[in-house]
């Protein structure tokens, strides 16, 4: 009858107090603890007056290394968050037994299985490969910056959006229900009419955005900006795999783009894609998501292959063996993950001569992967290893990635995928690579990188604790996962019946305790490096004995990088400039051209975050607001033509001429 | 090494001992923004290749509804087509005027190219009106949810195409033909041209086989 | 080449070629390739290419529905080359080669896509037999 509520009903949608879960003991303490915890360092940042600090220097800057260090820092503390989860996860198993239910309802496990897999791939492992790859390959290619330095700050606000609306999921409604890959029809309106699928749908849009930027932006950066003199077969193992890993990035992620779109489509307009009625497959989403999924993990394993390549060859002071098979076994592997999807649902019924195809695709997959294994062995062989903890990571991987590519295997033999598939097997599988294979490696990057980003190195004995309560600890909680899933145990129950299988689940939640430990050691580091930063300085700016030319200049490395731009003519260029005895220049600095902070990106993105929340809880009136205001200041950015300036020719002189004198005290 | 700029090498590497290992004079990596683009473009690419690739395995599911044959008008369709590639030879042009550096031709004919677009949206937005008044909106099949989807898409595409086009017209308007301004028109003149390409696809793929039994 | 502070910076770079005085006209950035003789010859084209088919379709087509559709895609694929080439500019040496590259990569993964999901549904769709299953149903007394 009056216009009243439906004019509240358009400005907020489903979102009432109901959304609050002021009724979830856990969910409330957990949210108070939050709570706490960001009214702490909010006041803190208040009480030391960091905000405009913040803001100018971090925020709004386009410095590539700048935004590499905040993706980590996004992604250590998303990791916080997923490995929180997880723990309960564990918990939960291991008491859930007979008459016990545990502790978790199962719609509020079922949330934390979802959050768990969707937050450790896109906001743990993704920020964190990014994060990486933005902060070493412009130093490694001897770039200034990269391609497109507001695109890049765009690209991490993008992300960290995202992230947010998984965060305000916890507190705001509640979080899918359906697994991280949203199968529908599970997922569909009439299973799923929540707002849970649509937090997913739309976090995952809004930080696509942001990803697949960033892979253009690093793929143009590689084409185009390599110092001069370098070739493509001269360029360092690691930024071969950041090459790749954007290709993979920017032809891989539009299929996810278009695939979520389609289920949004279904969800919000009522179409028929993958519902189970008037001409909807479901199976066609499954098919369309591991077309995206597949190259995804190839997406965050290599960049880890080339980490591993570094930190061999650096700390086995040898140069890599077999570069160019390196090299050629980086991009088999790009162009064959496209081709072995369907091993994901060889279940789905294709039959025998598809799923043979993709079988084989997939065994050999296996072949360039192992070559570099025998790479790096190679690489080790006969070299005089330095046990610091980037190589310790390093022979972690080694021995945990090759296991986890052999259950791998086994599981890309139809047969007896059919019998293994969603069992705790598959759990264990691709725990084994995942967490043996990319989290190793971004753990061997970040101690191998961390006294070129800040000038002093981490604390090694914490590093190795951590390390070893890692690796023990990742053996511990999968183990047991390995042979609950032979036993035909399935994935993502939150209780069991039968009493003879707990004491495996107990072992693996120990094994979760260590892991837990291992976290905590890390942590330590870094706060105990910080206040030890003196004694750990780098003053060298080389502290390894590095080969690649991010060690060629000061740790950390100044706004502009490199005073002169580096010419190569050897794979290890630094390592030869070292060989040639190389003098860095002291004088002839030249006013060098740099682009300017910008605040685009962080408004851009909070206006983005606004838009996904809008849709989330169909509150027209707000999305149809927040939509015009992207495209107003989207525009209205471009009308922006002064984007750049010069560092004097002065100011470049001071900066070297105080590293040369820190140079010549300290060396 | 075609992509890299010429540069000022302080001494050749001609024999080994005399090597140099940094750029005296200034750096200037060559500008990446068309390529950047057209890497977005390709990216763009897959999204129609995941939407053709719904409409190839859903698109003859019915499910009672009307068939391709029952709801598509071809002469409209050609006409849509002709309205499309139309503005791409006018974009042309526009592309040409440019290039002799000649403001007013350039926005004259960016100018048809956006009506000739706008046009597009009109019979495009008519024929979905349609389809819906008759209650064969996307609602109806998997057929139809895969068409509006598809053909909305690149619909959409164009839309942004043409307000893209307005600011660029205002820009050259207010700046003049600056480089970076070309440069900017030759990142739409890519999208534009990108989006006939999508549409060569979506009349043969979508109307033309569709219409067959 | 006075003002140059105004006239770039887009994305921001060291993208400064003025003041070398190299000028406007890059080649690198792809400004300046076109001719009217090119987009017309490439017009013409896409007419023609575009005719064909519609007044094949339009007439009644072929006998068999198959020969027909699988001439629209031929065409298709033809007109798609002569818009990549007369509209595009695409050859093998802009930017290094690396739009062709990246067009053939793009290429070669939109015919995965496209054929791979077909490929793999339709083979579903035969096992699990709803059609078939179907028309027993609806044969059943």
């Amino acid at each position: 009858m009056s216009d009243h509520p439906d004019l509240l009903k358009l400005f907020f949608g489903r979102l009432t107090w109901d959304a609050l879960p002021l009724h979830v003991p856990i969910v409330m303490v957990t949210f108070a603890v939050v709570m706490i915890g960001a009214l702490a360092v909010l006041g803190a940042i208040t009480y030391f007056r960091l905000w405009g600090y913040l803001w100018r220097e971090w925020f709004t800057s386009i410095d590539h290394k700048k935004i590499g260090i905040m993706y980590m820092v996004l992604g250590l503390v998303m990791l916080l968050r997923g490995f929180a989860d997880a723990v309960m996860m564990r918990a939960q198993q291991a008491i859930s037994f007979g008459h016990s239910t545990g502790y978790l309802p199962p719609e509020h496990y079922d949330q934390i299985f979802t959050a768990h897999g969707v937050i450790m791939i896109f906001f743990v492992a993704m920020p964190l490969v990014t994060g990486i790859m933005n902060f070493v390959v412009p130093l490694q290619i001897g770039a200034r910056d990269v391609a497109f330095p507001f695109l890049n700050n765009f690209s991490f606000w993008m992300t960290t959006a995202g992230a947010m609306l998984v965060m305000a999921s916890l507190f705001i409604g509640e979080f899918a229900r359906t697994g991280w890959l949203a199968y529908p029809p599970l997922s569909g309106i009439g299973m799923s009419p929540d707002v849970g699928v649509d937090y997913y749908i739309w976090a995952l849009q809004v930080a696509g955005v942001g990803t697949l930027l960033s892979g253009v932006n690093l793929l143009a950066t590689i084409v185009k900006m390599r110092a001069p003199g370098m070739r493509m077969m001269q360029m360092p193992v690691f930024t071969w795999t950041a090459l790749c890993t954007n290709v993979l990035i920017v032809a891989a992620f539009p299929v996810l783009t278009a695939v979520l779109a389609l289920l949004a489509m279904d969800r919000y307009v009522g179409t028929h894609f993958f519902t189970t009625d008037l001409g909807g497959d479901a199976m066609m989403y499954v098919n369309l998501i591991w077309i995206w999924g597949h190259p995804e993990v190839y997406i965050l394993i290599l960049p880890a292959f080339g980490i591993f390549s570094e930190v061999v060859s650096t700390f086995s002071r040898k140069r890599l063996f077999g570069y160019a098979s390196m090299v050629y076994a980086t991009v088999v592997i790009t162009v064959l993950s496209y081709l072995v999807w369907l091993h994901h649902f060889f279940t789905m019924g294709s039959g025998a001569s598809v799923n043979s195809f993709f079988g084989i695709t997939t065994m050999i997959i296996s072949i360039p992967t192992g070559a570099k294994i025998f790479n790096w062995l190679f690489t080790m062989y006969r070299g005089r290893i330095v046990f610091e903890v980037p190589m310790l990571w390093t022979m972690g991987f080694m021995i945990t990635f090759v296991i986890g590519g052999m259950t791998g295997v086994m599981l890309a033999v139809p047969p007896a995928d059919f019998s293994l598939h969603n069992s705790l097997f598959l759990i264990a599988h691709f725990h084994n690579v995942i967490i043996g294979g990319v989290l190793f490696g971004l753990f061997a990057g970040i101690n191998f990188w961390f006294p070129k980003a800040f000038g002093f190195r981490l604390d090694p004995f914490w590093g190795k604790c951590s390390f070893w309560f890692w690796q023990i600890g990742f053996w511990f909680a999968f183990a047991p996962l390995y042979v609950l899933g032979l036993m035909g145990v399935t994935r993502r129950l939150s209780h069991f019946d039968d009493p003879s299988l707990q004491i495996w689940f107990v072992i693996a939640a120990f094994g979760a305790f260590l892991i837990a430990l291992g976290i905590l050691c890390m942590l330590i580091q870094f706060a105990v490096s910080f206040r030890r930063r003196e004694q750990l300085r780098d003053h060298t700016g080389d502290p390894w004995n590095g080969r690649t030319l991010e060690w060629s200049t000061s740790s950390p490395p100044p706004a502009y990088n490199f005073a002169f731009t580096p010419i190569v003519h050897d794979n290890d260029a630094w390592w030869q400039m070292k060989q040639r005895n190389y003098r860095r220049p002291l004088d002839g600095y030249r006013a060098i051209h740099m682009p300017k902070n910008t605040g685009a990106g962080i408004i851009l993105a909070g206006i983005s975050a606004a838009l996904g929340f809008a849709l989330i809880w169909q509150m027209w009136i707000p999305a149809a607001v927040s939509f015009v205001a992207l495209l107003v200041v989207a525009i209205g950015h471009t009308f922006n033509y002064q984007r750049d300036y010069y560092i004097p020719a002065d100011e470049v002189a001071r900066v070297e001429t105080a590293r040369t004198e820190l140079l010549a005290n300290h060396v | 090494m075609s992509d890299t700029h010429a540069i000022h090498l302080s001494g050749q590497p001609g024999h080994p001992e005399e090597l140099s290992f940094h750029v005296t004079g200034d750096h200037h990596p060559a500008n990446s923004t068309l390529l950047g683009f057209w890497l977005y473009l390709m990216s763009d690419c897959l999204i129609f290749a995941c939407l053709f690739a719904v409409y190839g395995v859903l698109g003859r599911n019915y499910a009672d509804g009307p068939t391709g044959a029952q709801v598509f008008e071809l002469p409209v369709v050609a006409l849509n087509t002709s309205l499309l590639l139309l503005s791409s030879i006018t974009y042309g042009f526009s592309v040409l005027e440019m290039q002799r550096d000649r403001v007013r031709g350039t926005l004259i004919w960016l100018a048809i190219t956006g009506l000739l677009g706008a046009g597009f949206i009109f019979l495009e937005l008519r024929e979905f009106a349609h389809l819906i008044a008759e209650h064969n909106g996307p609602q109806r099949s998997a057929f139809l949810s895969s068409f509006f989807t598809l053909v909305g898409t690149h619909g959409l595409h164009v839309t942004f195409g043409i307000i893209w086009l307005i600011t660029l017209m205002v820009q050259v308007g207010q700046k003049g033909l600056i480089h970076e301004n070309k440069r900017r028109l030759m990142c739409l003149s890519m999208f534009w041209h990108f989006l006939d390409v999508v549409w060569v696809g979506v009349f043969s793929f979508v109307y033309l086989m569709g219409v067959q039994p | 080449m006075s003002g140059h502070v105004d006239s770039h910076g887009h994305g921001g770079h060291d993208q400064h070629h003025d003041d070398h005085g190299h000028g406007h006209e890059h080649h690198d950035d792809g400004i300046g390739h076109s001719t009217f003789k090119g987009y017309m010859i490439g017009f013409v084209l896409a007419v023609i290419l575009t005719a064909i088919p519609f007044w094949l379709v339009m007439s009644g087509g072929f006998q068999k529905p198959a020969t027909t559709s699988i001439v629209v895609l031929a065409f298709a694929a033809v007109q798609i080359v002569v818009h990549m080439i007369y509209f595009l500019h695409m050859n093998t040496k802009s930017e290094g080669g690396w739009n062709m590259l990246a067009l053939i990569f793009t290429m070669v993964l939109v015919l995965i896509t496209l054929s791979g999901s077909i490929w793999v549904m339709y083979h579903m769709d035969h096992n699990m037999m709803p059609s078939m299953m179907m028309r027993e149903m609806q044969n059943l007394p």
